[in-house]
């Protein structure tokens, strides 16, 4: 089934469609004299919001530009970005390519070692790093980094005694692009002059759930077309607020906080510090905010714990709202017709509970809200749009600018994707797989064809490596699991391990499940308990532990996540097609699955394959139907040490049920 | 090493160390007839990092409170920057630049962080009662500048996300840490703390470890300080002092007085017979 928008239209020429703007220092040029005095971004720092105007941000990207210039940056030099998500840093982003060069910015989490690969990889000549921390990761790594030359940083904290030969404080790069002669001046306007539609914007390392990270080169076509469709498709303003706290490596931080924010010209506010960001959101109290459904889940698990805790008046009061909010809130939201009646309790609700519940939470402003990257529990999706927040649900990858396909207005729910996003084509491949092409897709990987070729064929077609199909009435994409995840049980039926965990991570008390099959007989099950959820069950029950390992063992948390496999096998029994997947036998692991251990993604997203073989032991229990298996873990500490963990782990039998057809037939 | 008299040394990782600060001389301090510390003498140089150790009841925290003149010594003198330190009450020694944490944190409960590390600023403000009951004119002024200046502390230590937190409300490693903050807020020329790291887990010590090494790198502040943990004390320090019932068995760099007979004596015990 192929599916065209736009009819075959997609490449929109740079002069017409989006006014002659050609790059994204063209677009802050235009910002800076349309709307010079509004706001463009906000950081709070010791305890004040501060602002930057539009031509505040044009000056200093200006100067930074000319420092980097003076500092030796040439035309197409890779320079990296590390650090959290502050305007100093996307003010770099775009002096980078203002003077020619191009912004890779890292994950700030990363261990050296890993951005020793792409530092190597990308040949990046400079590095802006945000911190002490960030700066000792490459020095530690410089000897592996032929072509590194320079560093700047912003946070001087520590570092006044390491040789400056080759770190310089951002300041004073500042400095000297403010004290810039008239030589560089005329270059770098030349420079900036001579960027094109298709040359390269970013570079964005996909963080890779298989092999090691590539980067996918982005041009300036890729990211501005898409920041104009999707900016229309959502009627973005320059008044919009956001908040950017998701990794400036992420491709959605790129779109959301320089893609759209600079064509639409709202502002970005960046939060004090990673554990201010409760505070931060509700002070700001953004208009478009995005999250991954990781989340809105523990939003929402903390919204719960509280409410255990509140009076009992409340919590009757808040049960009853909630329901009815349940009931009709999501059309209320969606504009249907909704009686009288139960639109004054409605009203009544917004006054009590969901508009001081909307304001603690951060969101009584919201218009438009998304969430992706992950399959969001319906219950969860449910609940926020009850409370009147037009949360929505899109499908995107690096690879197409992030937009494949968003959910219009008045048309979401839960289980699909939604729509092709405005100038997106979809298809879906014989195999069931997920393609693409759009003015957004990618131009390649760097320095390696062979992959881009693998994924792009000549036409433009990506391949998403997703399974998934339309709905026939609704024309919505709904998405079923990795392509390469769904492989076939030994019975002959369909393994689709992301569809069972999904179903399981829906439950408060479970973080993370990974679902093991292909090519066996029956499915097995290792699970990560919620350590907060969990552990404000075992205090209400009086249940005492002194540790993660002795909760997610106690017999009692084992039952209750039985309970919930058991539910799920129930539900999962109800799909003729993949009733296989039910889970026989599972156990709880006795560590949280960490990215910094290598199992999951720095997206955390679960690498199957990697926990499959380093929990070899665990899986074989699994299956040889031993009632417990003594285990030992390499653990890595935040610091990179190693440790070692050792439990010895129960193994429960799950209850099993006949499939739909099955019971039909009988 | 040899310390030329008021010449200053330059220390391992390539800190200039500056003159004396304070000197003791041969101090002696009794408690009725239990001598608490008997004829000790050692002297704090400018930006250095000194640490006072020895095992439970060696009389550490008493030399500290006579450092910051709580106590009085029978015997034995004091001199802060040469001069002879006259007998003073605590706020006198805030205002000559000293200031200090507890062993047992003693901070005001009820009151937010914020608030607790504005009481740090106390010596710096003196507009007048009617000003600031009126919060017109110098006493608006005031605030806002020592509000900024508190806020660069909080910002500095990491605590921005409990600002406006009650203390009470803090697990310890925090308050600790809040503790840190309120004494920096006073802009202290010596600081003084009295076990920073006590009842602290392993990564709360490394934190403030790094917060004590960057306090001194940043502001240059003088630091002395008492504590249990020899590893900590050993990596922090640039000279210490070894005090043992009462008397000091060993003054030098950690690497000197880790290879002291006495210290080792002192720490792994001998037979007293």
């Amino acid at each position: 089934m192929a599916r065209d928008t736009m009819g075959g239209n997609t490449l929109t020429n740079a002069s017409t469609a989006t006014g002659g703007l050609a790059s994204v220092p063209a677009l802050l040029r235009r910002n800076a004299k349309s709307f010079g005095a509004r706001p463009a971004y906000r950081e709070k720092e010791f305890g004040i919001w501060q602002t930057w105007t539009w031509s505040q941000t044009n000056d200093r990207v200006e100067h930074l530009a000319l420092g980097l210039m003076s500092l030796g940056l040439v035309k197409g030099d890779f320079v990296a970005i590390i650090g959290h998500n502050r305007p100093h840093l996307y003010s770099a982003m775009v002096a980078i390519q203002m003077a020619g060069g191009v912004p890779v910015p890292l994950y700030q989490d990363a261990v050296a070692e890993e951005m020793a690969y792409v530092l190597n990889h990308c040949g990046a000549r400079f590095v802006i790093a945000n911190d002490q921390e960030q700066v000792d990761k490459v020095l530690e790594v410089q000897d592996q980094l032929p072509d590194f030359e320079q560093m700047i940083y912003l946070d001087s904290r520590g570092l006044r005694k390491y040789d400056h030969t080759r770190l310089h404080n951002y300041d004073t790069v500042i400095t000297l692009g403010k004290d810039a002669g008239n030589d560089l001046r005329s270059e770098l306007k030349s420079r900036e002059d001579s960027l094109e539609y298709d040359d390269t914007c970013v570079m964005l390392y996909t963080s890779g759930t298989t092999g090691k990270p590539k980067g996918v080169v982005l041009s300036n076509r890729n990211i501005i077309e898409t920041a104009r469709a999707s900016s229309e498709f959502d009627n973005l303003r320059n008044d919009e607020e956001v908040l950017a706290y998701l990794p400036m490596a992420w491709v959605g931080d790129f779109i959301f906080s320089i893609g759209q924010a600079y064509w639409a010209g709202f502002c970005v506010n960046c939060p004090e510090s990673e554990t201010t960001l409760g505070t931060d959101l509700r002070e700001i109290g953004p208009t478009y905010y995005f999250a991954p459904p990781r989340v809105f889940e523990t939003q929402l698990t903390n919204v719960m714990i509280r409410m255990e805790d509140a009076s009992k008046f409340k919590k009757r009061l808040f049960d009853y709202f909630m329901d009815h909010a349940r009931r009709v809130g999501p059309a209320i939201l969606d504009g249907k017709p909704v009686g009288g009646l139960d639109r004054l309790k409605y009203a009544l609700g917004e006054l009590m509970i969901y508009g001081p519940l909307k304001n603690t939470l951060g969101f009584s402003n919201v218009r438009v809200g998304y969430t992706a990257g992950e399959a969001i529990g319906p219950e969860i999706f449910d609940f926020y749009r009850s409370l009147g927040i037009n949360l929505k649900q899109l499908y995107g990858q690096t690879e197409a600018s992030v937009f494949i396909t968003q959910q219009p207005d008045g048309e979401v729910r839960g289980d699909t994707v939604g729509v092709p996003s405005p100038g997106v084509e979809v298809r879906i491949g014989d195999n069931g797989e997920v393609y693409y092409r759009s003015p957004g897709t990618f131009v390649e990987y760097y320095k390696n064809p062979e992959s881009t070729a693998d994924t792009k064929d000549p036409e433009g077609w990506v391949a998403t490596g997703d399974a998934g199909f339309f709905e026939e009435t609704t024309g919505h994409l709904r998405i079923i699991d990795r392509a390469k995840d769904v492989g076939k049980l030994a019975t002959g039926g369909m393994f689709a391990p992301k569809y069972v965990e999904n179903k399981l991570k829906f439950y408060p008390n479970i973080l993370e499940a990974v679902v093991f099959g292909s090519g066996r007989e029956t499915c097995v099950a290792f699970i990560n308990i919620d350590l907060s959820a969990v552990g404000n069950w075992a205090e209400r029950n009086n249940i005492a532990y002194s540790s993660y390992q002795e909760l997610a063992g106690h017999p009692r948390v084992l039952g209750m996540i039985q309970e919930h496999v058991e539910e799920v096998n129930a539900s999962v029994a109800e799909d003729d097609m993949l009733s296989g997947c039910q889970v026989h036998r599972f156990l709880v692991l006795h560590k949280e699955l960490d990215a910094d251990d290598g199992e999951l993604t720095r997206t955390r997203k679960v690498r199957r394959k990697i926990i499959g073989e380093k929990f070899e032991d665990l899986v074989n229990a699994l299956y040889d139907g031993s009632p417990e298996i003594y285990t030992e873990t390499e653990v890595t500490y935040e610091d990179g040490r190693k440790g070692k963990i050792s439990a010895t782990l129960e193994i429960r039998d799950a209850k099993t049920y006949p499939s739909v057809s099955a019971m039909a037939a009988q | 090493m040899t310390l030329a008299e008021d010449m200053g040394y330059t220390t391992a990782d390539g800190r200039k160390i500056g003159g004396v600060v304070m000197e003791m001389k041969n101090i002696t301090l009794r408690f009725g007839g239990v001598v608490a510390i008997k004829d000790i003498s050692f002297d704090i140089r400018e930006g250095e990092i000194r640490a006072i150790i020895g095992p439970n009841g060696a009389g550490k925290s008493s030399m500290l409170n006579v450092i910051s003149g709580f106590y009085v010594p029978q015997d034995g003198e004091v001199l802060f920057h040469g001069k002879k330190r006259p007998q003073m009450k605590p706020f006198e020694v805030a205002q000559q630049g000293i200031a200090r944490t507890f062993q047992n944190i003693a901070l005001f409960e009820g009151m937010s962080v914020l608030d607790n590390v504005m009481t740090g600023r106390l010596t710096h403000m003196n507009s007048s009662i009617w000003s600031q009951a009126l919060w017109k004119g110098k006493a608006e002024r005031e605030e806002v500048e020592n509000r900024e200046i508190c806020e660069r502390i909080i910002d500095f230590l990491e605590i921005q996300s409990i600002r406006k937190t009650p203390v009470a409300r803090l697990p310890y490693g925090l308050k600790k840490r809040v503790e840190l903050a309120r004494a920096l807020a006073s802009e202290p020329k010596l600081l003084l703390l009295d076990e920073p790291m006590a009842g602290m887990n392993v990564e709360e010590k490394e934190d403030m470890s790094r917060f004590i090494l960057d306090v001194n790198d940043e502001f240059g502040t003088t630091i002395a300080l008492i504590e249990h943990d020899m590893g900590v004390v050993m990596d922090l320090s640039d000279r210490v002092v070894v005090m043992d019932y009462g008397k000091k068995i060993g003054d030098g760099t950690p690497d000197e007085v880790r290879n002291n007979q006495a210290v080792i004596d002192a720490y792994l015990g001998v037979s007293h017979d």
